[in-house]
Order: C-alpha cells, then sequence, then structure tokens
C-alpha cells in the first residue's frame, strides 16, 4: 500500500497520579469532528486522561471507540462517566452522552482553561471548518463565525497538500520554512483549485517545500480574513489540529502581528474537554435538582 | 453574545448578525421572512442560559445569498426582518 502521507498519529493520555475511585464527579467529553475525534475525561474538574483518534464512517462508533480509547488502562467504563457531553460535528450521534453542546461554546470554555481568563480571541482550525470565537473573563462566548462551507484553511486541505508532496503532515510546518524567500501565496483558496496550481508550480520546478511555504502563507492570509470580522484582541490562540502546523501558525502570527498564546495541553483536546467542563456543571446542577 | 450566521465564499460575505444582549427571543421576526431563514430556539451557544434567541436555521444558513435575495431588491434599508425586530437586534453584512 502507498505511504499515506496526511496520516497523523493518534494518541491517548491518561495522569497517573489521579486516582479516578476517589473522585466525587467524573465527567466526560467527546468531540466527534469531521476528521478526528476527541475523548477528555476529567475527575472533580481535574484532567484525567484523554485521547485522539481519526473518525470513522460511522459516527457513533467514533464516538464510543475514542471514549474506550481514552479510558484504556484506567479500569473506568462508560457507566463510570458521572455526566457526559457530547460536542461537535457529530454531537448528536455521541450515543452515552448525557447532553450535546455546540462546539462553539465548548471550544471557547475548553479554551479558557488551557490558555488561561485572558484569552479573548480564538481561531479553532478544524478538519473542516474555521471558527472565529471571541471569549470573556468567565469563558462566555461574546461573538463569533464559522466557516464551514470551503475546505480552504481547514486540516483537511492541509492533508491534501502532504498527500500531493508526499511530505508527512507532521513535519511540514518546518519545512515550509526551508526556503531561500517567501514566495507569493497561491491565488486559489479553494483546496482543489489550489491543488491544481500547485501541481503547477511543481511543474514549473518548483521545490516542494516552496510550493509549502505558498500554500501555508494562503491559509494563514484566508484565516485572517475570517478573524478581521470579529474583534481581534491580543490575548490570541489557536486550537484545533492546525494550531501544531508552525508553518501556518507562524505565518498567521506574522500577518496578524499577534504571538499566539501557548499551553500544556494538547492543542487539539479543547472541544472535548469544554464539553467535559460543562459536564462537570451540568452534574452538579442535575444532582442539587434531586436533593432539593 | 454576537452570533454570525452565515458564510463567506468566492462571491462574498453572507453574515446575519444576532445580537443576544437586545434579542429577547419575541419571534417578530420569524413571519416576516418570506424564505423561512429565522426560527426562535435556545441560545446553543451559552449552555447555561435558559432565553430563547432569534437565529438561523441549519438549512438556510449556507445560502443565505440566495435565500434573502428576494428582500435585498427591495434595498438593503427595508428588510423585512430588521424592520420587525423592535430591539434592533438583526444586522445583515451585505
Amino acid at each position: 500500500m502507498a505511504k499515506e502521507y496526511w496520516r497523523w498519529k493518534e494518541y491517548n493520555w491518561k495522569d497517573e497520579n489521579i486516582d479516578w475511585k476517589e473522585a466525587t464527579t467524573i465527567s466526560g467529553g467527546v468531540d466527534v469532528g469531521s476528521v478526528s475525534s476527541q475523548a477528555v475525561i476529567l475527575c472533580d474538574g481535574e484532567l484525567y486522561a484523554y485521547a485522539s483518534m481519526r473518525t470513522g464512517s460511522n459516527s457513533p462508533q467514533s464516538a464510543v471507540n475514542v471514549m474506550n480509547w481514552c479510558m484504556d488502562g484506567t479500569g473506568l467504563r462508560l457507566d463510570d462517566l458521572h455526566f457526559t457531553v457530547g460536542t461537535g460535528y457529530g454531537r448528536v450521534n455521541v450515543p452515552f452522552a448525557d447532553k450535546s453542546i455546540t462546539e462553539i461554546a465548548c471550544h471557547a470554555r475548553g479554551a479558557h482553561l488551557m490558555y488561561g481568563p485572558t484569552i479573548r480571541t480564538l481561531l479553532d482550525m478544524g478538519g473542516q471548518d474555521c471558527k472565529a470565537i471571541s471569549v470573556d473573563e468567565r469563558g462566555k462566548v461574546t461573538n463569533f463565525l464559522m466557516n464551514d462551507k470551503c475546505a480552504a484553511g481547514t486540516g483537511r486541505g492541509m492533508e491534501v497538500f502532504a498527500d500531493l508532496l508526499s511530505l508527512p503532515i507532521e513535519e511540514i510546518g518546518e519545512l515550509s520554512f526551508q526556503v531561500e524567500e517567501e514566495p507569493e501565496p497561491v491565488s486559489s483558496t479553494c483546496v482543489i483549485f489550489a491543488k491544481s496550481e500547485a501541481t503547477g508550480l511543481l511543474r514549473k520546478g518548483w521545490a516542494k517545500n516552496k510550493v509549502l511555504a505558498a500554500y501555508s502563507s494562503a491559509m494563514a492570509h484566508r484565516v485572517v480574513a475570517l478573524l478581521e470580522r470579529i474583534d481581534i484582541q491580543k490575548d490570541f490562540a489557536i486550537t484545533g489540529g492546525i494550531a501544531k502546523n508552525v508553518g501556518v501558525v507562524r505565518r498567521i502570527e506574522e500577518e496578524l502581528g499577534l504571538t499566539t498564546l501557548k499551553t500544556k495541553y494538547d492543542s487539539q483536546i479543547a472541544g472535548a474537554l469544554g464539553a467535559a467542563l460543562f459536564g462537570k456543571v451540568l452534574c452538579e446542577k442535575k444532582r442539587a435538582k434531586q436533593a432539593s | 453574545m454576537i452570533a454570525n450566521f452565515g458564510y463567506k465564499d468566492a462571491t462574498g460575505e453572507f453574515y446575519i448578525a444576532i445580537n443576544t444582549d437586545k434579542c429577547d427571543g419575541c419571534g417578530k421576526c420569524v413571519p416576516v421572512c418570506p424564505s423561512g431563514v429565522l426560527e426562535v430556539r435556545d441560545n446553543e451557544f451559552d449552555p447555561m442560559a435558559d432565553e430563547e434567541m432569534a437565529a438561523v436555521t441549519e438549512e438556510q444558513r449556507k445560502k443565505l445569498s440566495f435565500s434573502c435575495s428576494e428582500c435585498k431588491a427591495g434595498g438593503s434599508d427595508n428588510l423585512p426582518c430588521v424592520l420587525a425586530c423592535p430591539r434592533g437586534a438583526i444586522v445583515h453584512s451585505w
């Protein structure tokens, strides 16, 4: 089988220092995206475990798979989760979720924890859409817009380029800087047309890295235009898979004249983390109601 | 909160912005729209809020430039949804 250059590493993680059996509230969040799915488990609001994997053609099964992988080696079972929130494109297809919440609210909430309460502007660069979100000091959404009508500026677009150029997706960020000078961005915003344009440039003798640079800056330019409709403020962060692509991130920073906030958390778990944080609050609300 | 419903493509930017600080979910904008673009539903962007808000239907969200064209022909100062809103909560970007 031909090498799949687009294929990114799936991963899971757990905090060995936390014993979930001692937790009063175990909340779960599942973000079923168009390209990848993430699951997060919190023990009394503390990050205990997370996992990220590719979304398959069957959304409910993807939700189950990613949560199972998140619980792998913990001894936890689905029944042990006190409250689970589903989010993302496939949020209504999470069979074990107690509630579904839109990913815009969940990303804002998750980023508020990941980047701290000073965060005001968030750009989520997902697999097949891009969201610009303004957040207040409590992590509430104050303004948002999304673009999900077109694949320009999305993770899937970058996967297509990794495949076209036969370069591993996890390396193309760095490679895009290995050019003598920054080329003009590709002019097509559409991924399909940008791919044709790139093929033409390769035929003209452009090095792969130069084509990557031209595509990465086109992508950066595209999302900056989206951000301009909301009020961009200096405490700014990028989440999603593209946040791991330094080639796009640094070009966005340069275009905006801003540096993105950094976090110890994985940039792709923002949605699932926000969902789990909402799950904790909703669980406590439910208990309070039952007690009264 | 300002919720921008719509999209940007090669032909332009088409967003209907609903300001939830002004919108109280009265629903007067819903019946005046000839294309059924608006509805009143839960504020899904604030899971802790109980109030409802006007919003663009999922069905119409990605085709606003077509759905709104009938009213746009009457001039952008005469949009029925904008005029129907007693609190000025609706703004079109185009």
